[in-house]
């Protein structure tokens, strides 16, 4: 395995994702396949190439900074899992 | 001859000229979705009730000699990828199921301004991530030429909709091949843009860099139908491509003299299907009978095309998919039960006095953040956020991400090099015929593996067109065309050539007849 269960527990912590005893076992088959495969990629010298995050080559696509209309507040909310009218609720961030 | 078999562009002359409305048109797709959707399971949604309110709109506009829009009263699916206000958008995910979003895709407004009826939302791989619309958390969709294989992915129900004559226009996206793929799958017509050619506005993300949104259709025409309808610059995307549309409907019919065309040699490697290199062949043959130059061409570094996809998709939908964090939207689970188990466990670890585990231990927020993820994503999504979390985690954010981007420009200088010598690209789309449901599902590299001739277009932005060109015990194959970036014309218009010599796009799956 190119990748152990140890690391796979802390990416998963990082990608704010739980898993269950099963899956960290089959994540950590799968994403080590995975990574042996893509590790094909070191066999290439790319050290003068420049990367390429985007396919087109914009630089600063600028809009003009005007008032417009946005959603009504009881639009934005209607979709939250638990709201009270005004604000998002979510478990309490500070301690006791 | 019925409505049924009529082109979209057929069905618009009908119109025009009153022998049709609209309102029959969307009874003729809504009966063919009760016939066949059971067995075929393309549509998430069907909205009934505004198709037809839709459709009667517009026959009274047309009545009372009102200009009407491109696409006046033709119905057409949408993808469920993209946000329709008030109206469900799933993405194919528990995350989603009960989302209606405050605002519609700017795909979505052009097509209303088009005025076409929006039938309803099809099916697809959860937040477009697969193969095979296997991984939609709702249902899989069947393939119309053979109900136990895939429809390929993650368009599938966008493919599968048109092909079992439900409607004749379908919009669905494309990050590695999810348009290319089913089309081929399904034996329609279907085209990947230029990176920028269509708005991304309202388009649920997956890969930013790659995600682009694209017509499926029976015919080329019908999807330069399509695509003239929702192409073209948005100021809502900043990375819509600021160029006008092409007239790509009035210039169909313009063959391509001296049409030079590039089969790539790396697409001919071990691993393709006999029936579909025999398929591919003969297809080449074709174009040389209506005067086309064939060439073979090399593209040297698309072996890796999938290995680079697949570390910066994943990279891209880690951090697209850190959305989803059950507070503005989507799932969120029980908060009450994730609270009292959270308190169990720090009590358990107080009493045995473990400072190590208490200190490791999830904040209220964070385990909420966790297990909505936990609950609301399926097995694939997971897997893809796992692997962009990794490849951007310190200490291989070099040696994956920083890799791949470097591989994606010369992957692109390939594109740039080959496109110099030949006016267009000619291959397969996917290795085999559609596979049966279930026999990847377990072998995630093998699903990805599928990608490996469509995957390489989305790296380098270029435009990618899939048509029907044979068939393989019942199944059908689909032809490959990639042109340089925003050449949609040229690619319509090549496709086109070929549909005027042969019928493989008129063919029809036996289910559509049985009805």
């Amino acid at each position: 395995m190119s990748i152990s269960p140890e690391q796979v527990l802390k990416v998963s912590r990082l990608a704010r994702l739980e898993l269950s005893d099963d899956e960290l076992a089959t994540m950590t088959a799968q994403l080590s396949q995975v990574v042996d495969y893509v590790d094909q990629l070191s066999e290439l010298n790319t050290d003068d190439v420049v990367p390429m995050a985007h396919a087109l080559d914009l630089t600063n696509v600028f809009v003009v900074d005007q008032v417009a209309e946005s959603l009504e507040r009881s639009q934005a909310l209607a979709n939250a899992p638990h709201a009270d009218g005004e604000c998002y609720l979510v478990p309490a961030v500070m301690g006791d | 001859m019925s409505l049924f078999d009529l082109t979209a562009c057929e069905q618009l002359a009908e119109l025009a000229s009153g022998r049709t409305t609209s309102v029959e048109l969307t009874q003729a797709c809504l009966a063919q979705i009760d016939a066949h959707d059971s067995q075929v399971g393309a549509f998430l949604h069907v909205d009934r009730a505004g198709a037809l309110a839709a459709a009667e709109r517009i026959d009274a506009r047309r009545q009372a000699g009102q200009a009407l829009g491109q696409l006046a009263g033709l119905p057409v699916a949408v993808k469920d990828v993209l946000c329709t206000q008030g109206m469900p958008t799933t993405c194919g995910s528990r995350m989603l199921e009960h989302f209606r979003p405050p605002y519609n895709a700017t795909v979505v407004d052009r097509l209303h301004t088009a005025d076409a009826v929006l039938i309803g939302k099809t099916n697809m791989d959860e937040f477009a991530m697969g193969g095979s619309t296997e991984n939609s958390a709702f249902q899989a969709t069947h393939n119309p030429w053979a109900l136990d294989h895939t429809a390929g992915g993650s368009s599938g129900g966008a493919a599968a909709c048109v092909a079992a004559g439900m409607v004749n226009l379908s919009i669905g996206s494309d990050t590695g091949g999810s348009i290319r793929q089913p089309a081929a799958h399904c034996g329609v017509t279907g085209l990947k843009p230029s990176y920028g050619r269509v708005s991304r506005y309202g388009l649920v993300a997956f890969a930013s860099s790659l995600d682009q949104v694209g017509p499926l259709a029976r015919t080329a025409e019908d999807v330069a139908l399509l695509l003239g309808a929702v192409a073209g610059h948005d100021p809502r995307d900043s990375t819509s491509a600021n160029r006008p549309a092409d007239e790509y409907l009035a210039q169909i019919a313009q063959p391509l003299t001296g049409l030079r065309l590039g089969v790539v040699r790396e697409h001919f490697a071990e691993g393709l299907d006999p029936a579909v290199q025999r398929s591919v062949r003969e297809a080449l043959t074709v174009y040389k009978s209506l005067g086309a130059q064939v060439s073979e061409i090399s593209l040297p570094h698309s072996k890796y095309a999938v290995a680079t996809y697949y570390v910066i998709a994943p990279s891209e939908a880690s951090s697209n998919l850190a959305r989803y964090d059950g507070v503005h939207y989507g799932y969120r689970t029980d908060e009450q039960a994730m609270l009292t188990e959270l308190e169990s466990q720090r009590a358990r670890l107080e009493a045995a006095g473990d400072e190590q585990g208490l200190a490791e231990l999830d904040s209220a927020l964070v385990r909420m953040y966790r297990r909505s993820r936990a609950e609301g994503f399926g097995p694939e999504v997971k897997r893809r956020i796992m692997l962009g979390t990794y490849a951007l985690s310190a200490g291989y954010y070099d040696a994956y991400y920083l890799k791949a981007l470097k591989v994606r420009r010369l992957i692109r200088q390939d594109y740039d090099a080959a496109f110099r010598d030949v006016d267009l690209l000619v291959g397969p789309v996917s290795p085999t015929p559609a596979f049966r449901l279930g026999e990847l599902t377990d072998d995630p590299l093998s699903m990805y593996l599928v990608d490996l001739y469509t995957a390489s277009a989305n790296l380098a932005g270029v435009a990618g067109l899939s048509l029907p060109c044979g068939q393989s015990n019942g199944l059908p194959i689909g032809l490959q065309l990639q042109a340089p970036p925003f050449a949609e014309a040229r690619l319509l218009r090549a496709a086109h050539m070929f549909q005027q010599a042969t019928d493989w796009h008129a063919q029809r799956p036996a289910l559509c007849s049985s009805s």
